[in-house]
């Protein structure tokens, strides 16, 4: 009797939560995990197997929830049992480039678009020389990397190119994967991020802590102001100074506010709001909310700066917690 | 009684692989009916289409196809002024000496290599070579994979034809020595035709192994999801695009995948069946 209470109690504490989806906010993830972990005595493991993969183990109720880049449409959501949308924290998707020699780059969407469709196919193009005056660029040519695999940070990349582009739209459109026509493909942020790094001449869309890992140059980027930014986690905050809906479904790309990065995005936990099913405790569910509150406090957003993303401004914590406050287990809010 | 009980260990055995084999063709086949629903069998095979975006979604394994096939057979082409020197060398010239064991053994030893040490190999050593060589402007490709997947497959290829070159009878041999023939003759008159079947049928398992080869292809092909026109161009293959695009896929585009999946299993059954086939038209 003694010997299964015990049992009991060692079960009771190993309560351990487990994640899987979006890549781009993993180095953001393995660090504040851990400090939850250290914190809550909550083992959290998260495997990085993209946005949709995510999506997919929680519809299956494998995992206790799902990371992604991109949320879930009306109709996705409207196929699973009722999900809530928590953001954790705002990033940029950089545009990553090699040149040796040059370490300041101005690029326009126009220009980007133009390089992925194939018409500027030369670092000396007319188009590129324009915006950056005084800069000796190389008669090379360009090779464009994008994702072989379905991405979230494609997602937010094309999101914003149809924005700015009505060649892109016409041909390329908004998707987790889409058509290419042009330059070559390599598999994850990882994977993108080293063959830029290996070749000359290239560029490509990545997670910007993957760029700041590897010391890789990002280009300045044109926003609707009309200003070159950098990304950084002031000009990633700027763009979040956007109307955000409610349920914090928002994209936030080819925002007008002043100083703002254009290519920034949230980065969202999506969990049930029943916390009931695959037979789960109790305790697991309070373990989950208890993650997600640790999400939007003030000592995880502080983290975001650390590895280049930004902290959710108030409103959004606001908007966020209130979101929160739906979960329960079997209809009994935690 | 112990005999029995043997034998039907053996019969469960092997109906169990039958069960396993006839079991991953079952559900293969089911995954794959939604997508040769929407494009036909045919229509699938033969379009070069891939295309995922929402509303348009359209797919074909054309493009994949022909990049397992173009990469593979390249790779055997590759392969062949390699290996059958040195399988002659460990199973004719230096047969039991020490150089030929020690040969042999390195060359088993590739085998053993994991592919993603090739796929870094490659990336990091041959890529830059072709690059600078001019042959491309980024160094991926066709070349570039075909190459990498010659060195995977020479141990496959070599060592087994090594093994059947050792077997041809001494006497026939020694047979054809007395008449006076020199040591090429021999094995052109008497090894090669001797071992023929045995050692198409390590081609056609190198064949095999390449066709299936996902990993090292996947960090050099480009992942380009079109049809090759050239060595130089990039591309995919079937196990490629399966290892690529499986995490994300949903749907009709999964559908897509486990079709792929399922006519790479019939390529590879089709290609020992012909090698089979072959080997009995051509063996003495």
């Amino acid at each position: 009797m003694a010997v299964s209470s015990l049992l009991l109690i060692s079960c009771d504490q190993k309560t351990s939560l487990s994640g899987a989806g979006a890549t781009f906010p993993l180095p953001y993830y393995n660090m504040v995990f851990k400090t939850f972990s250290e914190n809550a005595g909550i083992d959290v493991s998260y495997g990085g197997i993209g946005s949709g993969g995510g999506i997919r183990s929680l519809r299956d109720e494998v995992v206790d929830f799902a990371g992604s880049d991109a949320y879930l449409s009306d109709r996705e959501m409207s196929e699973m049992n009722a999900t809530i949308h928590v953001p954790t924290c705002l990033g940029a998707v950089v545009l990553s480039y090699n040149l040796p020699g040059i370490s300041s780059l101005n690029l326009t969407g126009d220009i980007i678009a133009g390089i992925y469709l194939g018409s500027i196919s030369r670092w000396n193009d007319p188009a590129i020389k324009t915006i950056n005056p005084g800069l000796e660029l190389p008669d090379r040519a360009i090779t464009p990397v994008y994702r072989s695999d379905g991405s979230g940070t494609t997602y937010v990349f094309s999101d914003y190119m149809t924005k700015v582009s009505a060649d892109w739209e016409k041909s390329l459109g908004t998707g987790k994967s889409l058509n290419f026509a042009q330059g070559i493909a390599a598999k994850g942020n990882p994977g993108v991020a080293g063959t830029i790094s290996q070749t000359e001449g290239a560029i490509g869309y990545i997670g910007s802590e993957y760029a700041f890992a590897l010391n890789s140059p990002i280009a300045y980027l044109q926003n609707a102001a009309g200003e070159f930014v950098l990304p950084s986690s002031l000009s990633i905050s700027a763009a979040a100074q956007e109307e955000i809906a409610d349920d914090t479904r928002s994209m936030i790309t080819n925002s007008r506010v002043k100083g703002s990065y254009p290519i920034s995005c949230f980065t969202w936990i999506i969990v049930y709001k029943d916390q009931a099913y695959a037979n789960r405790s109790e305790a697991q569910a309070r373990a989950t909310l208890s993650l997600l509150n640790f999400m939007l406090s003030p000592t995880a957003q502080a983290q975001t700066t650390t590895v280049h993303y930004a902290p959710l401004s108030d409103e959004v914590i606001a908007k966020a917690k209130k979101a929160l406050s739906e979960i329960n287990y079997m209809g009994k809010p935690l | 009684m112990s005999d029995k009980i043997f034998k039907s260990f053996l019969l469960v055995s092997a109906l169990m692989l039958l069960l396993i084999f006839a079991g991953i063709f079952f559900s293969l086949s089911k995954g794959a009916i939604p997508a040769f629903r929407e494009f036909g069998f045919f229509g699938f095979i033969f379009s070069g289409e891939w295309n995922s975006r929402t509303g348009a979604e359209e797919y074909g394994a054309l493009a994949f196809i022909s990049g397992t096939l173009l990469t593979s057979v390249l790779a055997l082409v590759f392969c062949l002024p390699f290996s059958l020197p040195v399988s002659f060398f460990v199973g004719e010239y230096y047969r039991g000496k020490k150089i030929a064991a020690v040969l042999g053994g390195i060359v088993d030893l590739l085998a053993g290599i994991p592919s993603i040490v090739y796929g870094l190999w490659g990336f990091y050593a041959l890529r830059p070579l072709i690059q600078s060589l001019g042959l491309s402007e980024q160094g991926f490709g066709m070349l570039t994979s075909s190459l990498v997947l010659a060195i995977m497959i020479i141990p496959y290829a070599s060592s087994l034809s090594a093994e059947f070159i050792r077997m041809v009878p001494q006497e026939l041999k020694e047979g054809a020595y007395s008449l006076g023939a020199t040591r090429a003759e021999v094995i052109r008159n008497i090894i090669l035709p001797g071992s023929f079947s045995g050692i198409f049928s390590a081609y056609i398992l190198a064949l095999g192994r390449a066709i299936g080869e996902t990993m090292a292809v996947t960090m050099l092909i480009g992942n380009t999801n079109r049809i090759p026109h050239g060595l130089m161009d990039t591309g995919n293959t079937m196990a490629s695009i399966i290892a690529n695009q499986f995490g994300e896929a949903d749907g009709l585009k999964l559908s897509s995948l486990i079709a792929i999946g399922l006519l790479l299993f019939l390529i590879t059954a089709i290609v020992n069946f012909l090698g089979r086939l072959m080997i009995k038209r051509y063996s003495i």
